[in-house]
């Protein structure tokens, strides 16, 4: 492939840091906003106001009010939190489980490594979503049950990575060095092979956001996620759909929520990954 | 000949554990299921004949006593009894998949002709408008969860324009469309930008500068050597896209109302009927399984540098 100019090179860099700094920004804000959503909402999202019910947007209720004549801007704020926050619990623990499993199973090797890989087969071989769907069924309905219903068909794919980047690691030199020189093996992984192997896991898990949100919100949908009436966006989607021909502003309001956030994180992830790994970025 | 077989022999052990694991896991889910059937009848029934009740369904033996009876049903093709219906699973299950396989087939035939045409085109025109306004649209397509994109085709096609129906009549080919356009858009989305990836990576090889450099034409190029190198990796992402599809199809059956197993399977959970979840589950998982395989039989056969033996990278 053809190198790039140095001022290319240079150009491409400042671009990327805009990029970055400007969709860190709006995703932080987003996660700010998710936190502090009690605060943020105008009205009280659980308040019925059935004499003012499917009232078009206007300045009190910007969004307008649904079937029940509940606020729709505070359900959308108030959902961000079940919405934003699950899906950062979720990513953030399927990438901590997968990464330790990962690096544990690369470092031993021998019978350990060959049955976790295979029980993580098994795993994969399920078409995520189908799976997910059963294991919300076993376990029933709620925001809980649905998290740990994709962190179980997601874990392998961090595994994976961790893996195949801790085997590339431990046989560079200087991890030679450092084992030949008495590194212990918990100072050796925690110093030179979690540091090295960061930046692919970064990346697996801020591409993946965006993904888990929506799936999130499609177990949601369903009814295997959160229940009305706590206020969450795939749920209310659901909720509000007969209302769609004839009150849009119930049903458009939630399922924007989940497309400005799912494009939020996932230009950040995109972001990332090209500042992380030059050579993606075209 | 001899990688087939051993592809097959390596099926075995997955196929093993998808069971086995389907088996587990609604066996724990299912454990009360006696007192369940009964409270649902509303009758209070003596402890006598709840146990009666699980010895005739096997639930009295050890886990794995009950999984092998349950394994040896299978192999006939017995996977038991609905527990809301009464009628045998497998033969529920399989009266649904063909609606549910053609749905499949439509979008997966819908996104490849969306979406191979305008990756390739978004590759050839690098950086131009054309590639800078289908990234857009791909990215817009890529953050959209599936569902809401079919209650907005719904809104549009169906209420105001009055193009088709809003849920399906049957299975038939007009019914079909709604749902079909749906799971093709939040496809094609994705595999546009694969396709796209795949063969401005091709384009950027020196044998491409060199073949310019030679005077070859463009359209010579692009058609004669850059399509065939990039057609295997694209038949191989588009296969791997085939496991979110299929779980796809459960949420778009239900909007649409798609008489198809992924509706049968949420009714399924809805009305926590156990047996008809584990089918739904576990052919899932084997049509995966089986398509992975195909697609990799067929990557093998394709490629001569793997078919005879040359070890790549």
């Amino acid at each position: 492939m053809r190198e790039p100019t140095v001022r290319k090179q240079n150009i491409h860099h400042n671009h990327l840091k805009t990029r970055l700094i400007i969709f860190g920004t709006l995703a932080i804000l987003l996660v700010v906003c998710s936190f502090f959503s009690e605060y943020l909402c105008p009205y009280d999202p659980y308040l019925q106001d059935l004499g003012n019910a499917k009232a078009a947007p206007s300045l009190a209720h910007l969004f307008g009010t649904d079937r029940y004549g509940r606020d729709m801007l505070s359900r959308v704020i108030a959902g961000s939190r079940t919405s934003i926050y699950s899906t950062l619990l979720l990513v953030g623990f399927i990438t901590v489980f997968g990464t330790i499993a990962g690096i544990v199973c690369a470092w031993n090797g021998g019978r350990l490594d060959s049955v976790v890989m295979r029980i993580s087969d098994m795993f994969l071989a399920f078409p995520g979503l189908v799976f997910a769907l059963a294991v919300a069924a076993v376990l029933g309905g709620g925001v809980q049950n649905a998290i740990i219903a994709l962190a179980a068909i997601s874990w392998p794919k961090y595994a994976r990575v961790a893996r195949s980047q801790t085997l590339a690691q431990k046989e560079t030199v200087y991890i030679r060095a450092a084992r030949l020189s008495g590194c212990s093996s918990s100072k050796l992984i925690i110093k030179h092979i979690l540091p090295n192997i960061f930046g692919p896991v970064l990346v697996t898990a801020m591409l993946d956001i965006g993904t888990m949100m929506m799936e999130l919100a499609g177990l949601s949908f369903l009814g295997l996620g959160a229940k009305p009436p706590v206020p969450e966006w795939g749920s209310m989607l659901s909720d509000t759909r007969n209302l769609l021909a004839t009150h849009p502003w119930v049903t458009l309001a939630p399922g924007f929520a989940i497309f400005v956030s799912v494009m939020i994180f996932n230009l950040l992830g995109d972001t990332v990954r090209d500042w992380l790994d030059p050579r993606n970025a075209r | 000949m001899n990688y087939v077989y051993k592809r097959i022999l390596q099926l075995i052990p997955i196929l093993i554990g998808i069971t086995f694991l389907s088996f587990a896991m609604m066996r724990v889910a299912g454990s009360d299921v006696v007192n369940e059937m009964y409270a649902k009848r509303g009758t209070e029934v003596s402890q006598e004949i709840i146990d009666a009740k699980k010895a005739e369904l096997g639930l009295d033996q050890p886990f794995l006593v009950q999984y092998a009876r349950w394994f040896g049903g299978l192999l006939r093709g017995d996977m038991g009894k609905s527990y809301v219906t009464g009628e045998a699973v497998f033969q529920t299950f399989i009266s649904k998949l063909p609606a549910t396989l053609l749905l499949a087939a439509m979008s997966i035939l819908m996104t490849v002709i969306i979406s191979v045409p305008l990756g390739i085109l978004a590759a050839v025109r690098h950086d131009r408008i054309i590639d800078v306004m289908l990234r857009f649209c791909s990215f817009i397509g890529n953050a959209m969860p599936n569902f809401f994109v079919g209650m907005l085709l719904m809104q549009i096609l169906s209420i105001k324009l009055g193009l088709l129906p809003v849920i399906s009549t049957g299975v038939n080919i007009r019914s079909a469309l709604m749902p079909t356009l749906t799971l093709a858009i939040s496809m094609s989305a994705k595999y546009m930008r694969q396709v796209r990836a795949t063969v401005l990576e091709e384009l950027n090889k020196d044998y491409v500068q060199g073949a310019k450099a030679r005077g070859v034409r463009d359209s010579v190029i692009l058609w004669k050597n850059v399509m065939r190198s990039s057609l295997l990796t694209i038949i191989t992402l588009l296969a791997l896209s085939i496991g979110s599809l299929l779980g796809g199809t459960a949420i778009i059956e239900s909007i649409f109302m798609w008489d198809g197993v992924g509706k049968l399977a949420v009714d399924a959970i809805n009305m926590r009927d156990y047996p008809l979840i584990q089918a739904y589950v576990m052919w899932m998982a084997i049509i995966y399984v089986l398509v992975n395989l195909i697609t990799d039989l067929l990557y093998h056969h394709l490629d001569p540098r793997i078919r005879l033996g040359v070890t790549r990278d």
